[in-house]
């Protein structure tokens, strides 16, 4: 097998500690204050990052952090989306809906994880694609429930109610903004401690050798559900933060080109820092925005970028040389 | 009855389109270990090439194809020789999402080069035509493509089994630091390969340009294609590949046929019980 090329980096200097610590306050401060001096637009740019980076971050645990490559993670963004839009078409309470659609999520991908994590490597790519592709098979063609190819339409952006206790309205954009806002800091606060408990610690002793964490008395598979389950959780949520604000579902959502995209905001910003997915989903976005400005063709462009991550990844190039000059390619 | 038995011969020749996609995805597989995910854009290539040679350029059909083989060929070389080749020691989540940004690239450059979706040319007056079977008109065409599958099925098997090249090519899939040892140029064998195993898709491509509707997202949806039947018939398992084509290419003919809600999902519930069960395909000895 090929050398993990994944390690866990030492914590930086307390200075340098106190310095990100300063500019994450200020950055928070900033998105909290976003709706009061920006338009529509970057209001709504902000909602597609902050629901990409918690997809992205979901998405991150199971690949940098456990070192197993889903290729289905639209699906359970699908399950929080679909949830969550079948909920409040039913009751317009967003408590609900979106409680409804990450409790959806969990449970798929905690029945659909018990069989995926008994494969790894590129056997779990493909299991986990077929996963996938098989809920998107569900969302297009099975008209009744999921509205087929056109989706589930008009879906309110209904208050945050507790009956009889409080109720309130969050139909404006600025205002569904916070709940988009906070939820999705506080999944990544979440994520953040937990790469960090003896459970995330764990996840990356069994990526860096399965064997030793197995001699260790891990039980592998176990841990790797948990990965698994939390990484679908999280797609859940980011797929349920959607739905209110885009009033639609369609079945794109759940189709592997969507499972891409995480991928991309990972790669685009770095699988080695816990930062890494969140600096990718703003990249994505930003980068998106002003491609499309000059070019409808932004795809291309993306895929010159990731080819250019994964050519130019440190040691990569390194470890070729080396390996060239003894003549074999790999093993 | 009759209508089962046809359906069944318009599954044949969808299977060898299948056969000629997933044939080359195999190959690459078995030696390189790569799984290229751009395979299907190697598909949709071949069949843009083809489209320019015979439906813009009004070259014989026969040479139309040939030449989008030698051209997608040549792409197929620049994408192992200057980029695959560099990253093979490397985890092989990389390899996969290398091969995902050609997707990307490749998609959109269609897309420039080309624009949407194209006219579909008209069938070579020497396949027109229609042969009555089982009481309907079956079409030459599709005949040809069945004999086209099982051409390149025998060849490949002939080439695999009885010439030097098949042997130096097995030698290196069953360990390459042993055929280095002996002599082999496995660098060499590794291009050869993957140029050829492209020249395969290209080839499922190029013949289906007068029947099959070529948009710049059918690479995407080849892929998908062809992924379910390497995995039914085991990664790297040629023969397998062959077998699980005609399984898949026959059963969504009787599946669009029947089924026409739940034929996709259920191909994906055949893949994933197959790798849940025998991981190592249908077919593997």
């Amino acid at each position: 097998m090929a050398t993990p090329m994944l390690t866990t980096h030492p914590h930086p200097s307390p200075k340098r500690r106190g310095g990100m610590l300063v500019l994450l306050v200020v950055l928070v401060v900033a998105l909290f204050l976003l709706p009061l001096v920006a338009g529509r637009y970057p209001v709504y740019l902000a909602m597609q990052i902050l629901i990409l980076a918690v997809f992205s971050v979901g998405f991150n645990l199971l690949f940098g952090y456990t070192g197993l490559l889903s290729f289905g993670q639209a699906g359970f963004f699908a399950l929080g989306a679909y949830g969550c839009a079948k909920i409040l078409l039913a009751v317009p309470n967003l408590f609900l809906g979106l409680a409804g659609g990450v409790a959806v999520a969990a449970i798929g991908a905690f029945l659909l994880g018990i069989l995926s994590v008994r494969h790894t490597r590129i056997y779990f790519s493909m299991l986990t694609l077929a996963f996938g592709m098989m809920i998107f098979s569900i969302a297009w063609k099975w008209r009744d429930f999921t509205g087929g190819d056109d989706g589930l339409v008009g879906i309110p952006r209904a208050p945050l109610e507790i009956p009889g206790v409080f109720s309130i309205n969050v139909s404006a954009l600025g205002h569904y903004y916070y709940v988009v806002l906070i939820l999705s800091l506080a999944a990544i606060l979440a994520m953040h401690r937990l790469v960090r408990s003896p459970l995330g610690l764990t996840l990356q002793a069994i990526r860096d050798s399965e064997s030793r964490a197995e001699t260790a008395g891990v039980p592998v598979r176990k841990y790797r559900l948990a990965a698994f389950t939390i990484a679908g959780t999280y797609a859940g949520l980011a797929g349920a933060l959607l739905t209110p604000l885009e009033n639609t579902v369609t079945p794109p959502i759940a189709h592997w080109s969507t499972s891409a995209e995480p991928v991309l905001a990972t790669l685009l910003g770095g699988v080695h820092v816990f930062g890494g997915p969140i600096v990718g989903a703003f990249l994505f976005f930003v980068i998106k925005d002003v491609i499309v400005r000059f070019t409808e063709y932004w795809l291309i462009w993306f895929g010159v970028i990731v080819v250019a991550l994964v050519m130019g990844f440190p040691g990569g190039v390194m470890g070729f040389f080396v390996r060239e000059r003894h003549g074999t390619a790999k093993d | 009855m009759e209508n089962i038995a046809f359906q069944g011969l318009i599954g044949l020749s969808l299977a060898m389109y299948l056969w000629l996609i997933s044939a080359g995805l195999t190959i690459i597989f078995g030696v390189l270990r790569i799984v290229n995910f751009a395979h299907g854009s190697l598909f949709m290539v071949g069949a843009y090439l083809a489209y320019t040679f015979y439906g813009q350029l009004g070259l014989p059909f026969g040479l139309a194809v040939l030449l989008s083989l030698a051209g997608t060929g040549l792409l197929g070389y620049v994408m192992e020789r200057g980029f695959l080749r560099r990253i093979y020691h490397i985890d092989e989540a990389y390899q996969l999402l290398l091969t995902f940004g050609f997707i990307l690239i490749l998609d959109d450059a269609v897309k420039i080069i080309w624009g949407g979706v194209f006219k579909i040319p008209p069938i070579p007056a020497f396949l027109d035509g229609s042969w009555p079977m089982f009481g309907r008109a079956f079409p030459v065409y599709n005949a040809f493509v069945i004999a086209v599958g099982l051409f390149v099925a025998v060849a490949l098997w002939l080439i695999f089994e009885k010439t030097w090249w098949g042997r130096i090519t097995r030698a290196t899939a069953s360990d390459r630091e042993m055929a280095s040892a002996i002599g082999v140029n496995v660098p060499r064998v590794f291009s050869a390969v993957f140029v050829f195993g492209a020249m395969l898709a290209a080839l499922g491509g190029a013949i289906g340009i007068p029947v099959r509707v070529v948009a710049p997202g059918i690479g995407a949806s080849m892929i998908i294609q062809a992924f379910i039947i390497t995995v039914i018939g085991g990664l790297g398992n040629l023969k397998g590949a062959f077998f699980s084509s005609l399984i898949v290419g026959i059963l969504s003919a009787y599946g669009t046929l029947f089924f026409p809600v739940f034929e996709l999902f259920f191909i994906f519930v055949i893949m994933a019980v197959v790798l849940l069960i025998r991981p190592q395909g249908l077919f593997a000895r």
